[in-house]
């Protein structure tokens, strides 16, 4: 067991020098960091003394090495743009993403499972042909163009909710929420409704095949047969059984969640990781991109590490017997 | 988690909820706070990082310079009360008396001179906006003296964005050279002020917001009745928008043209549009023997006055202003604006004509065009990728066929402005720092030399070259006599014109989204200043 | 889903040309032709995606413009509303837009983009993930490790992501602008590069059960080589499960190439494609010049929606349990 998590150990963090070093080699195509940082009347002279001084000059491998001893001692960087500490800049912005992404997640888990589990249950109704149809357009509109027809809705045509940014936000420690007041709430609704939709697509249509799937089971038919009611059967066996999947799911996809709030943020005016890294991206800010990219491996990685040791560590004979009981 | 702890902790949550509540409720008092967004953002605090419009109009909320500009762009005194010119080369400024910076230290000449080295060290974006020969001399502590080595009509036209820090402040905390890009750690002065100016900044969150409040201290009277500012950076055009008719921001820049109709049938807010200092003008390359990405080998066809002068007339700038720009657009002759020159009215642009211009290019020896590639940004300019997408189907009508590489501004300029200046064929938008034509005559339109340092020809990003326009700049910096000066001004705009040197499209007008509750001043030159702000009580 | 095949398993392989008439036959009789003549939707989205490709494949042919010839666009054409409202224009059938192009046209030619697009970016995907599951699932220890590592490093860079790299790099070693072509490739290779973890893991998982099995063994014993067995036995049973992947993703890649357009590296907005067509529309939703984004956006709502519910289709028909 401990040779496994070490190994497993071993190769996250394997991976995580593998990003680095692929985020690091990339950023050397975004363009020129020095036009960023300086106005347009700087004389070239200049620009290639600043471009020297960052070290752009050395061999990629060199700036690499360099740029990792750093990230090893905790050094992120100072931003180009913003000339602060990468690593407070995360911080900072860190809690709104998270905020997002959690706001996202449940209502994925909740309206795709309350979906999901009507559409199994009444397969042939219109109600569930609707929530279907609804849920396709969840992936088939591009996420952005989403966000600007919920604005154009319901931000200006209805007035009802706020276009951008979190709303009125309280400090707790370090960390800054949304959820302690009401227009910190309302800001959250859209933008969570944006991120979640494909998420909830997903989530509806895995409970839908699963609970189809469960209710052809024997133990479901002989749980009818022993006389459960229709509602005991469907809500404490079917639905316990399907969710087990649609969890971990929900959890592999959390990570890919917090990577696409990118456009989610960006539409939102939404002051997180993802648009920090999308102006970042214009601005070849090189510490924050490399930083962010580091970040979101990280959580990758680290959602991985957890569900193989969960696997591992729950024999799936367990589930199984459990399932049955 | 057992059932009873969970419920004593969602208890403990609802009751923290209910308190913050009560705390965010509570400091709802009357104060007349004015909310505005921008597409970019406030990046450092420091007066001398970066020299863009947007930045240091906000920087002038809370900082104060020597010599400012008024309503219509006019020098006038602000921290200096007067000024003189006893000798030609010696300035002397008479300065405030009783000013406070925020910090409540007093301002005095000392700062003035600590500001002036400042402003001029490396790492510092404003080198130029103070003459770099200058010697600054204390007289007393209220009377600064410049001495220069050459007499210059002109060396205080860029004072008004040379802010003054107070130098106890900046040597107190280790901010007396302005923060390089290289730096290891971040200076104070990029995330905190300390100016003389009418708003203090509170909070201070880049990229997200900043909050300006009244300063109480301050010496003189405020037009504003503005209790707080609040700035937000949203980027997305639609939401910006968006933001301004649902009433949660009183101004956004800028409106895109598109929606500008939509704003003022809002009944809420209208757009303000004025003409703006910045052309936006296409450059060829004049420079290499044989134009890059192009069909036509061993010669370059820009050489030849005829093939640009064929590209001047086939783009049909007057259809660019009214329909990709929708009429909010002035067709241009020159590379300036005509509010900084003037007798820009004098010189007319040359009438499009695409007969001619067909002509033109049998005469050059091309009479089934040729292929080149444009460079063009998609996010720095009014539709910029709209106006090169135009100016491509225009030209496609003398056979010229023109690949387009539309880039955002980080690629665009790492390419066009790459050592060497790779580009064929490109649109940028200028607007001289110093509000002067001699800008122009000296940055675009002077010879680019190999190892020049002067800076001469730094943005001809086609090489553009006429050793006359050389002579003539040099004339206008030393020419004291505005009607001498002007003509030879004049004498080097009808001399780009006669080598068809550039293609000058149009002043862009600005686009500010205004609610109906404020009142405020636009200027050409693209800044809003909160003292300026006034906002109908609620 | 593997059981239909094992009885062929200890059989000697069967030549491939003889076995194509053969499958065919099988797949005429099949639950799979019965259950698509039963299901209503799958015959509308078929029909919906036939219909598409259709317009796509003949979009020179109709399309009343070239949208990608500059000489055919004229400003005094801008910003043109459908025939239908008061200052609609023949030829202009569903009206034009800031550059004088005609929209309908615009949307043929971009259908026919985006569909590029979309089949060359799923093939790119299933390939590479099919193979590299191949490999994994059957050579194991630690060149499985290392596929799978990739794989999970390659899961922690999104498309949009890995096009910016992408896009990057081909723009900074060819310089200037890239033709269409190039271009296409470029988009291509992002969103090969961004799906084939799925196909990969899937592969791979069946591969390691099948090849614990008689069949496989008995192959190996008369002395077929690794890729023989892979590519002849093990295949054709993955086949269901990398059909649906591909439909779906085929959906799903055709989003990611309009997000790309969204951050400014999917196709340029003279070669548009339906997702540049949106991302450029879209600015004038607030303006009231609707059509610019509506119909692109019809468009690729349609063709994802069919696409869909056939990928939906055949996950449900190929799956034995819910038969």
């Amino acid at each position: 067991m401990l040779a496994f998590l070490l190994r497993r150990v071993i190769q996250a963090i394997a991976v995580l020098a593998v990003v680095g070093l692929i985020a690091f080699s990339m950023f050397r195509f975004a363009g020129d960091p020095v036009n960023q940082i300086v106005g347009p009347d700087t004389p070239a002279s200049e620009r290639a003394e600043i471009r020297k001084s960052l070290g752009l000059d050395d061999p990629v491998l060199l700036q690499f090495a360099r740029y990792a001893g750093d990230v090893v001692q905790g050094r992120l960087g100072i931003s180009y743009q913003f000339r602060q500490p990468v690593s407070q800049l995360l911080a900072e912005r860190m809690p709104a993403t998270l905020e997002l992404a959690f706001c996202a997640t449940v209502f994925a888990l909740v309206v795709g499972v309350l979906m999901g589990v009507f559409c199994a249950l009444r397969r042939d109704s219109w109600l569930a042909g609707l929530f279907q149809a609804v849920s396709l357009i969840g992936i088939s509109l591009p996420t952005f163009l989403i966000g600007i027809l919920l604005i154009y809705l319901f931000s200006v045509t209805l007035g009802w909710l706020p276009s951008y940014g979190r709303g009125d936000t309280v400090r707790l420690g370090w960390w800054t929420t949304g959820f302690l007041t009401w227009s910190g709430l309302k800001a959250l609704i859209l933008p969570s409704i944006t991120l979640g939709l494909f998420q909830m697509t997903l989530i509806m249509r895995l409970v839908r095949a699963e609970m189809l799937e469960v209710l052809r089971t024997d133990y479901i038919r002989f749980a009818r047969a022993r006389g459960l009611s229709t509602r005991a059967v469907h809500l404490r066996h079917a639905l316990k059984n399907t969710l087990v999947p649609v969890i971990t799911i929900a959890g592999l996809q959390l990570g890919s969640v917090i990577a696409f709030s990118i456009i989610t943020e960006t539409v939102f005016q939404w002051p997180g990781m993802g648009l920090l890294f999308v102006q970042a991206v214009q601005n070849v800010d090189i510490p924050i991109m490399s930083a962010y990219l580091l970040l979101v491996a990280l959580i990758f990685v680290t959602i991985n590490l957890v569900v193989d040791i969960l696997y591992t560590v729950v024999d799936p004979r367990l589930r199984l017997s459990s399932a049955t009981a | 988690m057992s059932r009873s702890t969970l419920k004593i902790l969602a208890r403990g949550v609802a009751a923290g909820a209910v308190a913050a509540f009560a705390l965010t409720a509570l400091p709802a008092q009357a104060a007349n706070v004015f909310r505005f967004a921008f597409q970019g953002d406030i990046k450092s605090l420091d007066p001398y990082s970066l020299k863009e419009s947007f930045t240091i109009g906000m920087h002038g909320a809370v900082y104060e310079s020597l010599i400012t500009r008024d309503k219509d762009l006019k020098l006038a005194p602000q921290l200096a009360e007067s000024w003189e010119t006893p000798e030609p080369t010696r300035w002397r400024f008479h300065l405030r008396k009783g000013v406070k910076f925020h910090d409540g230290s007093p301002f005095t000449a000392d700062d003035v001179i600590f500001s002036a080295q400042r402003v001029r060290a490396p790492g510092s974006n404003f080198q130029t906006n103070v003459p770099g020969d200058a010697e600054f001399v204390k007289v007393d502590d209220y009377t600064v003296d410049m001495l220069l080595k050459k007499p210059n009509p002109i060396a205080v036209y860029q004072f008004s964005g040379w802010y003054i820090m107070s130098k106890s402040w900046s040597e107190k905390n280790n901010a007396t050279q302005p923060t390089p890009p290289t730096a290891a750690a971040p200076s104070y002065a990029t995330l905190h002020e300390n100016g003389t100016g009418p708003f203090v900044i509170t909070e201070h969150q880049p990229g997200v917001k900043t909050v300006f409040k009244k300063f109480d201290g301050y010496w003189g009277k405020v037009e504003s009745n503005l209790d707080e500012a609040v700035f937000t950076t949203i980027g997305n055009d639609a939401t910006r928008v968006a933001a301004l008719l649902s009433g949660e921001v009183d101004w956004v820049d800028p409106v895109s043209l598109q929606d500008q109709q939509r704003v003022n049938s809002s009944g809420t807010a209208t757009v303000m549009a004025g003409p703006e200092l910045r052309t936006v003008f296409l450059g060829m390359d004049q420079w290499r023997d044989e134009l890059k990405d192009s069909s036509v080998k061993g010669k370059n066809p820009f050489k030849d006055p005829k093939v640009r002068e064929a590209f001047y007339r086939a783009i049909d700038e007057d259809t660019i202003a009214k329909r990709v720009m929708r009429g909010q657009a002035t067709p241009s002759a020159l590379l300036i604006a005509p509010t900084l020159f003037d007798r820009a009215n004098e010189i007319k642009r040359p009438a499009t004509d695409l007969k001619r211009a067909k002509e033109l290019m049998v005469e050059a020896g091309y009479p089934d065009g040729f292929s080149l590639t444009m460079d063009c940004p998609n996010d720095r300019y009014v539709n910029d990728e709209a106006i090169c997408q135009a100016v491509v189907s225009m030209l496609a009508r003398i056979n010229v066929k023109v690949n387009l590489n539309a880039q955002p501004k980080a690629k665009y300029f790492a390419k066009v402005l790459s050592p060497g200046f790779d580009t064929s064929f490109y649109l940028v938008g200028w607007t001289p720092s110093s509000q002067d034509s001699h800008n122009i005559l000296f940055e675009i339109a002077g010879c680019r030399k190999p190892g020049d340092k002067s800076g001469r020809g730094g943005w001809n990003l086609g090489g553009y070259c006429n050793p006359k326009i050389d002579t003539i700049a040099d004339q206008v910096e030393a020419e004291t006599d505005k009607t001498k000066r002007d003509a030879l001004i004049k004498e080097g705009f009808d001399t780009i014109q006669a080598d068809w040197g550039y293609i000058p499209l149009h002043q862009q007008a600005l686009a500010w989204g205004v609610s109906k509750k404020v009142h405020l001043v636009q200027r050409p030159d693209n800044m809003l200043l909160l003292y300026w702000v006034s906002k109908d009580p609620q | 889903m593997s059981g239909r095949d094992i009885d062929a398993g200890g059989a000697p392989p069967v030549p491939l040309q003889a076995a194509t008439p053969g499958r065919l036959a099988r797949w005429r009789d099949s639950d799979l032709l019965a259950s698509f003549l039963r299901s209503k939707t799958a015959i509308v989205a078929l029909l919906a995606t036939i219909l598409m490709v259709g317009l796509a494949v003949a979009a020179p042919l109709i399309s009343p413009q070239n949208p990608y010839d500059p000489a055919q666009l004229d400003l005094i054409n801008s910003n043109l509303p459908p025939i239908w409202q008061a200052d609609g224009q023949a030829p202009f059938y569903l009206g034009t837009d800031d550059q004088g192009r005609d929209v309908l046209s615009a949307v043929l030619y971009g259908l026919r983009l985006s569909l590029i697009v979309g089949v060359l970016g799923v093939i790119t995907s299933g390939i590479i993930g099919i193979a590299l599951g191949l490999i994994a699932g059957y050579a194991g220890g630690a060149l499985d490790t290392l596929i799978m590592r990739v794989a999970d490093v390659q899961l922690t860079f999104p498309a949009i992501l890995i096009a910016l790299v992408v896009d990057g790099v081909a723009r900074a070693s060819f310089g200037g602008a890239l033709d269409v072509g190039p271009l296409i490739g470029l988009i291509v290779i992002s969103i090969g590069l961004s799906f084939w973890v799925q196909y990969a893991r899937t592969v791979r998982s069946s591969v390691m059960v099948e090849k614990g099995k008689d069949y496989v063994q008995a192959a190996r014993l008369i002395g077929l080589t690794p890729p023989v067995i892979l590519v002849r036995h093990v295949l054709p049973n993955v086949t269901g499960p990398v059909f649906v992947i591909a439909t779906i993703n085929l959906a799903l890649a055709i989003i990611t190439e309009a997000t790309l357009s969204f951050l400014g590296t999917g196709l340029p907005e003279t070669m548009p494609s339906l997702g540049t067509l949106i991302r450029t529309g879209n600015r004038f939703l607030f303006s009231g010049e609707w059509w610019i984004v509506a119909f692109p956006g019809l468009a690729l709502a349609g063709l994802v929606i069919a696409i869909n519910l056939l990928g939906d289709w055949l996950r449900d028909a190929l799956n034995p349990k819910l038969q």
